[in-house]
């Protein structure tokens, strides 16, 4: 058992889940309300990652952030190392590569209020900022519960990008699913199987926790 | 009566359709935007609103400008005093009752708030159900909810998209009563989008008719019922006048409620109400008879002395609408073109109009 591959996964899983949903909150209330051309252009972007093998996502993500590249370039005049097999390097592909997973449901649950309900708001004199916080969240809960445990769960058991961008750096890029990968190759089924059985746990988990969150989100009486 | 000044309203777009209005809706009243679907109502609620953008617009309440498009006023929808009922009532799922109301009264102070909510569950017979959220309460409640929750703004204008559209005949007309007992206790200035002329001839005093994008008719209910001039309503709907009255009298013994209008007295079954309050009174032409002498031996109790103003031809060929003056009052009555000519009917015959008492129908 690779403790230190199961800290770095779940440390990953939460910043990802801590930065991704803010942001992808602001591009799914913009797809869902923005009123602009485009937008099937953009939740096509939003949506490739789910299409796209792990490998092309992984090949162009290490492209862009190289040595060659400037965001590979500025990034190490910034911090002083690569992006690329880097833990940094792996949050930021990971934000893009969960984009749909944290838009999409996010998107829908926005895009479920009935227009009358955002337009009340306004009219009980709510700011649009305090229409947000008070109205669109609260309603779009079950939807912003469903983003974070998919993301939570789909970036645990990211492989083909975390290797591709990440490499196999124990205590910095060597996950849970890469730890499993590599044990299995080394014939070792016994500590394959107990991380196996520890990520589908998790999952089992979360699916539970985001049919009880939205059981209970659309319980009104 | 106050003689504030009301809601003035200039509006016009070019597209997704064309809109070109303007219309004033007097303070402390019923002011009914009539017209079918589709001819621009609920836009022109938004845009009063604050909620929809105009090419051009003005809009002012009281001596206050909400919209100038011509100065770049543009005030925010959440700073101007509204208070809006949606057709689907737009109550926020999450909710309470009493929650609602609460964030509608973020102006107040929040020690007053409790007292506040309290206040207004009980004008809309609402205080035991206010911990439900909106999906335990039935259509008339909801509907009840929202109303409350526009009054809680303490707003200096109420606006009303199609408020009875999505409840059952019964329950609309005690939400009727209900809504213009809060208007007259409260003296609101009311906009009321409807396209059921009930609801024109039961709550409204003014009338903005509205068709594809403009204004075709505007004025007092009472005149243009009168002169049986509401486009969109002329010719399928039975010729009636709706008067602003009120009660005169109440004779008890006899189970019967004086009320005048203009200089009419007009016995009526007894309506449950106190002396000096307004009532609306609808008398629909085929109910008034004419007779050119005072008939004797008739179980009736309104005979009013009037003069013919003009003779219209009517749905019917063998019927003629007779328009009628009765003091500053004017009456319509519809007659057979046969009966006309027998009594000699022309513009200016003075003639008597009879009008069997259950033949009013009072809205109190």
């Amino acid at each position: 058992m690779d403790w230190t591959a199961l800290g770095l996964s779940l440390q990953l899983g939460l910043v990802t889940v801590a930065l991704l949903l803010p942001l992808a909150f602001l591009l799914a209330r913009w797809l869902a309300f923005g009123r602009f051309r485009g937008r099937g252009f953009v939740e096509a972007v939003v949506a490739l990652p789910l299409i796209l093998p792990p490998t092309v996502v992984g090949f162009y993500l290490l492209v862009a952030f190289g040595r060659g590249s400037p965001l590979g370039t500025a990034f190490e005049s910034l911090f002083g190392h690569p992006l690329v097999f880097s833990f940094e390097g792996l949050v930021l592909a990971s934000l893009l590569v969960n984009l749909p997973f944290a838009v999409q449901p996010m998107q829908n649950a926005l895009a479920a209020i009935p227009p009358s309900v955002r337009d009340a708001a306004r009219c009980c004199g709510l700011s649009p900022l305090e229409a947000v916080r008070r109205i669109e969240l609260p309603l779009a809960l079950p939807g912003i519960a469903t983003a974070a445990v998919l993301t939570f769960a789909h970036t645990l058991g990211e492989f083909g990008v975390v290797l591709m961008v990440g490499g196999s750096i124990p205590g910095e890029t060597r996950t849970v699913a890469i730890a499993i990968y590599d044990r299995v190759q080394a014939f070792d089924e016994q500590a394959a199987g107990a991380m196996a059985l520890v990520l589908l746990l998790l999952a089992v988990a979360a699916l539970g926790i985001t049919n009880t969150l939205a059981r209970r989100a659309t319980r009104r009486d | 009566m106050t003689t504030r000044a009301g809601l003035e309203v200039r509006l016009r777009q070019a597209a997704p359709f064309a809109l070109d209005v303007a219309f004033e809706a007097p303070a402390d009243s019923i002011t009914a935007l009539f017209g079918p679907s589709g001819s621009g109502k609920t836009t022109v609620l938004r845009a009063i609103a604050g909620l929809q953008p105009m090419d051009a617009a003005r809009v002012s309440c009281g001596d206050v400008t909400w919209t100038d498009t011509a100065a770049s006023v543009r005030t925010p929808p959440h700073l101007r005093p509204v208070g809006f009922v949606f057709q689907d009532y737009a109550l926020f799922p999450h909710l309470t009752v009493r929650e609602q109301l609460a964030l509608s009264l973020g102006h107040r102070p929040a020690d007053e708030r409790p007292a506040r909510i309290d206040e207004l569950l009980a004008r809309v017979q609402l205080l035991e159900l206010g911990d439900r959220r909106p999906a335990a309460l039935s259509g008339g409640q909801q509907q009840r909810a929202a109303l409350a929750r526009a009054l809680a703004r303490d707003p200096a204008l109420l606006l009303l998209d199609e408020p009875f559209a999505a409840v059952d005949w019964a329950l609309r007309e005690s939400l009727r009563h209900e809504l213009v007992t809060l208007q007259r206790a409260l003296s609101l200035t009311v906009v009321l989008v409807t396209h059921d002329f009930e609801d024109v001839a039961k709550l409204a005093s003014h009338l903005v008719v509205l068709e594809r994008g403009t204004v075709t008719a505007s004025g007092t209910v009472e005149a243009l019922t009168a002169r049986n001039a509401v486009p969109g309503v002329t010719g399928w709907r039975e010729p009636a006048v709706a008067l602003d009255a009120r009660i005169h009298a109440q004779l008890a013994d006899r189970q019967l409620t004086v009320i005048a209008a203009g200089g009419l007295r007009l016995e009526v079954p007894t309506v449950d109400a106190p002396v000096g309050a307004p009532v609306r009174i609808q008398l629909s032409a085929r109910e008034v008879i004419l007779a050119s002498r005072r008939p004797e031996g008739l179980s009736l109790h309104n005979v009013i002395e009037a003069k013919v103003v003009a003779i219209e031809p009517a749905s019917h060929e063998a019927l003629r609408l007779v328009h009628l003056q009765a003091g500053a009052t004017r009456l319509l009555s519809l007659v057979t073109a046969d009966a006309a000519r027998s009594l000699g009917l022309a513009p200016g015959t003075p003639v008597l109009a009879l009008v069997k008492a259950v033949a009013v129908e009072a809205f109190a």
